[in-house]
């Protein structure tokens, strides 16, 4: 039998945190395994919320931005599909920032009492956040069986532009669950910031707006990461009648995995002294 | 042919302690607020830099220390709080990293520091079986395989379906150990975990580790059950002020350590104190007042004099007092009615006599702490010592009645004042 032979020192977990990574992928399946149960644990609840939010949040957008405001569709898209496609990426971008954040905080007595790699934690709530992802998508499919809209092929790339979101909110979820270990009173702005999040990026709207009438803002309005996400979904779902702003995309791409790896690198260079701070 | 399976050489661990003495961590705003004075007074006085650096106290909780454990050993940690006995497992396990030194170990390792980490109150038993096997390192496979035994073990079998919250402190104890005791790691490390369930429930975990001990697999043990300790360790390491004193034979370090507590011999009541206690208001002086020494008749008043220093103005303090036995295990506390507002340089001096304690014969240590908040809620400890003054209570009382052998099993309190009446029952009534 080989024993495996452990070195502790200072600084020295930089090597075989990967390693260990890997090691700990059961216990990434049961942490998210078990965020997942408990929150549909009481199944009409859990699921009624997942389907819900969303679903109430495109009503009332579409109330505002196309009733009152008349803000024009995409030409041949019912607005409230135009605003469910964004609503998709966004909730679940959003959900799992917010749910990230606070996640190494509600798992303190984890992260005190047992070792383990702690980017376990964060990504196991995008997981969480990708689930009602899923829930949420069974209202994107009644809505276009209620208003006879089939996709063509665009949407098989959907996958693409899904892994550009989880990166988006993978990134930004390790930037607020580290500084919310080391600021607590961090947690007051990430609402805020969500928040915010919500009325810079396309999500009532059609991008198509902004491009068309400011076309000087079009690519520093790219750099909001979900920008591009959200173009890829409507795109991808919408038959191509929401144009991509290539240049714009790119940017965004850009972006995300700049802060996926800011993200990653910030994470790690604080890790170390979380059980001694939490 | 036993072989070294952890080596530990010059282990220092460093934690800098904060202002605010909880020792969390600090927050956005106050980051921001001291940055931007830092940032006006740099601009005001350019030339007085530095001289109000933030007022960050290192303190060491582990220096320089080194052992060796070898294969099949179960080795015992003693010492007083804030020795640096679990800063060393919390180490060894990986939760945190030393500031220096090397260790090397051998083998697949499994700490259990807690009884019950990540228990989940909304899952059933047997979904926390899983979780809490996945999160001590077993497989899924693993946890399958020795599903039926774990469930034996804790003998819960019934409530297995039933969420957690809806458990007994006894069986959710029960159910956590009953996990733990089925890891099969090579190095095991415990802390304090037989502190919780019942006795019988403890002698069965402590069977538990004997048998993983007889399968050569080595024990880490931290506790302040020195009965415990001397029973299940072959070794003992006794750490003070994050050094080792001494390594050897368990029974004598045992001895030692328990000496050293009833020897009355401190110096300084800071080796007694819990780290980051006692920086704005401290006892400096803690006495025992009675006739013959340490030496205590049965139901005698214990009488104790503190004598108390604040640096702060402070408002409605209240005093803890507590009472310990040879073992470690707080017997009970006393939190005082009575409160004191100290003005910063102001002295103080309490007397207090407790009386109709009936504490059984055998040795005992007191604990004394000050604290202000309400009681319950939300306590804010300024100070804490435990460990002075030890005295023992002798098997005689004042009328010279005379008790023989107080069994240990028996507790650490003589019930008098019972009202009793025995009769025969009389049959046809």
């Amino acid at each position: 039998m080989n024993t495996r032979e452990l070195i502790i020192e200072a600084g020295r977990t930089e090597g075989q945190y990967w390693q260990d990574l890997w090691r700990f992928r059961e216990l990434f399946y049961f942490l998210s395994w078990r965020d997942i149960l408990v929150r549909y644990k009481q199944t009409a609840i859990g699921l009624a919320w997942a389907l819900l939010r969303p679903f109430i949040t495109t009503v009332v957008f579409t109330l505002v931005f196309s009733v009152l405001a008349k803000l024009p569709s995409n030409p041949g898209v019912p607005y409230p599909i135009l605003v469910f496609a964004a609503m998709l990426p966004w909730q679940f971008f959003s959900s799992a920032i917010t749910e990230c954040s606070n996640s190494l905080v509600t798992n303190s007595n984890l992260i005190s009492k047992i070792y383990f790699p702690r980017l376990i934690v964060p990504a196991s709530s995008v997981i969480v956040a990708f689930v009602d992802f899923l829930v949420s998508g069974m209202i994107l499919v009644a809505m276009m069986a209620w208003y006879d809209f089939v996709p063509d092929w665009r949407i098989l790339t959907l996958p693409l532009f899904v892994l550009i979101a989880a990166a988006a909110s993978l990134g930004g979820g390790l930037w607020m669950a580290a500084l919310n270990v080391e600021y607590r009173d961090f947690k007051h702005i990430v609402p805020f910031l969500v928040q915010l999040g919500m009325y810079i990026s396309p999500v009532g709207y059609s991008s198509e707006i902004v491009y068309q009438r400011h076309p000087q803002w079009s690519l520093l309005y790219s750099l909001n990461p979900m920008v591009g996400v959200i173009d890829g979904f409507r795109w991808a779902i919408l038959r191509g009648k929401a144009e991509i702003y290539w240049p714009g995309f790119v940017l965004s791409s850009v972006i995300v995995i700049l802060i996926l790896a800011s993200g990653i690198w910030y994470f790690r260079k604080t890790e170390r002294t979380f059980a001694d701070v939490i | 042919m036993s072989e070294t399976v952890i080596r530990v050489e010059n282990l220092s661990k460093r934690y800098i302690l904060g202002e605010n003495l909880q020792g969390g961590s600090t927050t956005l705003r106050e980051k921001l607020t001291e940055g931007t004075k830092a940032l006006s007074r740099r601009i005001l006085h350019p030339s007085k830099q530095n001289i109000l650096k933030s007022e960050r106290k290192d303190f060491w909780a582990l220096k320089d220390v080194t052992f060796e454990i070898q294969q099949g050993e179960r080795i015992g940690f003693v010492g007083r709080n804030g020795a640096g006995k679990s800063t060393l497992l919390k180490i060894l396990s990986r939760i945190t990293e030393p500031t220096k030194g090397h260790i090397m170990i051998k083998g697949r390792v499994a700490s259990l520091l807690e009884v019950g980490t990540g228990f989940h109150q909304e899952l059933t038993g047997r979904e926390n079986v899983y979780l809490n096997g996945a999160i001590l390192g077993m497989s899924r496979a693993e946890i399958k395989r020795k599903f039926d035994e774990i469930v034996a073990f804790s003998e819960v079998e019934k409530f297995l379906d039933t969420p957690v919250k809806r458990y007994s402190s006894g069986m959710y104890v029960r159910l956590a150990f009953a996990v733990a005791a089925h890891l099969e790691p090579e190095v095991l490390i415990v802390d304090e975990v037989l502190a919780v369930g019942d006795a019988q429930f403890q002698k069965k975990c402590l069977d538990k580790m004997g048998q993983i001990a007889r399968e050569g697999r080595t024990i880490l043990f931290v506790s302040h059950n020195m009965g415990a300790i001397s029973t299940l360790c072959d070794r003992a390491v006794y750490l003070v002020k994050g050094q080792v004193k001494e390594e050897g034979k368990a029974d004598a370090v045992v001895n030692n350590y328990l000496k050293d507590i009833f020897s009355n011999k401190i110096e300084n009541l800071n080796e007694l104190r819990f780290p980051g206690m006692g920086k704005d208001i401290r006892f400096f002086d803690i006495q025992l007042v009675s006739e013959d020494g340490a030496n205590l008749l049965f139901e005698q008043p214990l009488n104790f004099l503190l004598k108390i220093q604040s640096d702060i103005d402070a408002k409605d303090l209240f005093i803890g007092t507590s009472i310990f036995d040879s073992l470690g295990n707080c017997i009970g506390t006393h939190l005082s009615e009575q409160t004191f507002s100290p003005r910063a340089g102001q002295r103080f001096i309490v007397y207090q006599t407790i009386s109709n304690l009936k504490l059984a014969p055998g040795s005992y240590y007191a604990g004394f702490g000050i604290a202000w908040g309400v009681k319950g809620a939300q306590v804010r400890n300024l100070e804490g010592v435990v460990g002075t003054p030890a005295f023992q209570v002798l098997p005689t009382s004042y009328n010279g009645e005379q008790f023989g052998d107080w069994h240990p099993n028996w507790g650490r309190i003589v019930i008098k004042d019972i009202d009793m009446k025995i009769e025969a029952e009389r049959n046809g009534r």
